[in-house]
């Protein structure tokens, strides 16, 4: 799978109130969280992002609430694939649940610059930056993780696996 | 192997030992959901088409956050809960007027006890912990895949201990014991891990400030946090307890990441500065912050033990002419204890607001939202950019002696200056 895209670019403690503020989350539409997506901190950022875009950003990023509705409002948006230092748990577990591939890599996360244009080789565990001409080498996805992501998230896992029986 | 009180809970749910990162799927006690988190789980089991659900005893749904209902969306999100609650026999479903937060309520109605394996689609579920249960925050997916399964996929968290010795100072609670923590640690600083919470001074604690502890174990990154059940965990859960329960200690010699002690005698009361919990300062050098509204309540601090210190420093006093305070019982049983006692009558006559209990403010969605350049002393749990309401607004977190006294002042103060 090669996943290619403009980055948009974030530092550390990127928080869900900032990815949708919880003003907006008396709708589970996820098109209208997706309007809202990053406002607080980036305003440009729902109107001008493109599908398969990818964000970067550095350590922690998604920490804060449990609201799905962050990683929802990012992949409806077209978000191919965050890449960060670190993850908040919660934020990590969502993301895949619902199909949304993450990527932790310090190397890449530090390296990477805003509006640069960035190809991931998953089966090759690498990075390549078009824009600075560099790769990035990356840790293996978890298999368990790669299955989740395969099948188009854990409800879509779970019912297969209903089907099966 | 030497186990702590995480991994015990876990090996024992799994019928076999547990190693720390080590991926698993768990049988689950209870899975709770609210009226932001649940709507989206719901949708996914509606698209399954089913006729049942696992097991209708072991769900939870709390329509709290938005409720009583703030708007038109908010009252088809509630209204969700309500159908799905119907249809599928849901035990544990809380309609206004039993309703309370959450992580205040399911405690306080023994449908979460000790030794417990819970998972919420509310990032404070860790509160649960404090009773001696393994309780982690989930994502809605999650949430329906144990709706549906009655399990979970969880790594085994890494333990990391927190022992606390010394004598407390005067006006020092569980909440200035976290934020102090948090703010040596980092809000990554126990990222993917298990927060135990030890000690003399834990030990002496009461369950609201052991609640208080726990809840925040998020805001470190902690998948959970938790402390030994002792007699104070018993004389609290033994009425209450709507199932049997197991009390877990961690073993001798037990593998923790890291060990932190912290003398107490040197932790004053703790004000969190925006815009994250870890920003913590002195409340004695904060002073100069002058403000325009106090939150008293949240899963965080709502409880009666928090209401009766706000209570103590309110009482035959006015607010300042230019401060609004708003007090937020977390569930109708402490309103009721509150009433009963005088508190409310208190908090009335010093001019603040009561309301029925909701997370309304703390995530800035009702019932105190802050406009553009305004500041609030909270005793909620989030200090982030736009939390309470305007990107542009602020809020201190802090304890309830120190919110309320603030109220009084009209800029974050000690108890001592209006002694």
């Amino acid at each position: 799978m090669i996943i290619k895209g403009k980055v948009w670019k974030y530092g550390d403690n990127v928080n869900t109130d900032e990815i949708i503020p919880a003003r907006y989350l008396n709708t589970s539409d996820s098109k209208q969280l997706a309007e809202h997506c990053m406002e607080d901190i980036d305003l440009d950022f729902a109107k001008r992002v493109n599908k398969g875009d990818i964000v970067v950003a550095l350590k922690n990023f998604g920490c804060g609430s449990s609201r799905e509705h962050a990683p929802l409002a990012l992949k409806t948006l077209g978000i191919s694939c965050i890449i960060a230092t670190s993850f908040a748990r919660i934020f990590y577990r969502n993301a895949f649940n619902i199909g949304l591939l993450l990527i932790e890599s310090d190397e890449a996360s530090e390296d990477i610059e805003k509006d640069n244009l960035i190809e991931i080789y998953l089966d090759k565990n690498c990075i390549n930056n078009l824009t600075k001409n560099k790769t990035y080498s990356i840790n293996p996805i978890p298999e368990f993780m790669q299955n989740m992501i395969n099948s188009g998230g854990l409800m879509k896992y779970i019912r297969n696996k209903m089907v099966e029986n | 192997m030497k186990q702590t009180i995480t991994e015990k809970i876990l090996s024992e749910r799994l019928g076999k030992e547990v190693n720390p990162k080590e991926l698993i799927e768990i049988n689950v006690d209870i899975a709770l959901g609210n009226d932001i988190t649940a709507p989206l789980a719901i949708r996914e089991i509606e698209k399954l088409g089913l006729k049942e659900v696992f097991d209708p005893e072991k769900i939870v749904l709390v329509p709290d956050h938005f409720t009583p209902n703030k708007d038109i969306k908010s009252a088809q999100q509630a209204k969700i809960l309500r159908d799905f609650a119907k249809k599928y026999n849901i035990k544990h479903y809380f309609e206004i007027g039993q309703m309370g937060v959450e992580h205040a309520l399911l405690p306080e109605q023994g449908i979460v006890v000790p030794g417990d394996v819970i998972i919420g689609a509310d990032s404070h579920t860790c509160t649960y912990g404090a009773m001696g249960a393994f309780a982690t925050g989930v994502g809605s997916t999650d949430l329906a895949a144990a709706m549906v399964s009655g399990k979970c996929w969880l790594r085994v968290p890494e333990s990391m201990k927190f022992i606390f010795y010394g004598k407390l100072n005067p006006w020092v609670g569980g909440k200035d014991l976290i934020l102090y923590t948090i703010s040596q640690i980092g809000v990554d600083g126990a990222l993917y891990c298990a927060m135990e919470f030890a000690g003399e001074v834990i030990n002496g604690l009461s369950m609201a400030d052991r609640f208080t502890i726990c809840n925040m174990a998020i805001e470190a990154g902690a998948k959970n946090g938790i402390i030994a059940a002792d007699k104070t965990t018993q004389d609290y859960i033994h009425k209450r307890a709507q199932r049997n329960y197991i009390f877990y200690a961690d073993d001798e010699g037990a593998n923790y990441k890291e060990i932190y002690e912290f003398d107490v005698s040197k932790i004053e009361p703790q004000v969190a500065f925006p815009y994250l919990p870890s920003n913590c300062k002195p409340a004695s050098e904060a002073t100069d912050i002058y403000i325009d509204q106090v939150v008293i309540g949240s899963c965080t601090n709502g409880r009666i033990e928090d209401l009766r210190i706000a209570a103590s420093i309110l009482k035959n006093k006015r607010i300042h002419a230019e401060v609004r305070l708003i007090v937020i019982p977390a569930t109708q049983n402490i309103y009721l204890e509150a009433l009963n006692e005088g508190l409310i009558e208190i908090f009335i006559k010093a001019g603040a607001v009561v309301s029925t209990p909701t997370c309304g403010p703390c995530l800035g969605g009702h019932m105190g939202v802050l406009a553009k350049g305004e500041r609030c002393v909270a005793t909620t749990n989030r200090n982030f950019i736009g939390r309470m309401g305007d990107v542009e607004s602020e809020v201190y977190l802090a304890n309830p002696a120190i919110a309320a006294v603030s109220a009084i002042l009209g800029r974050i103060g000690m108890p001592e200056e209006e002694e």
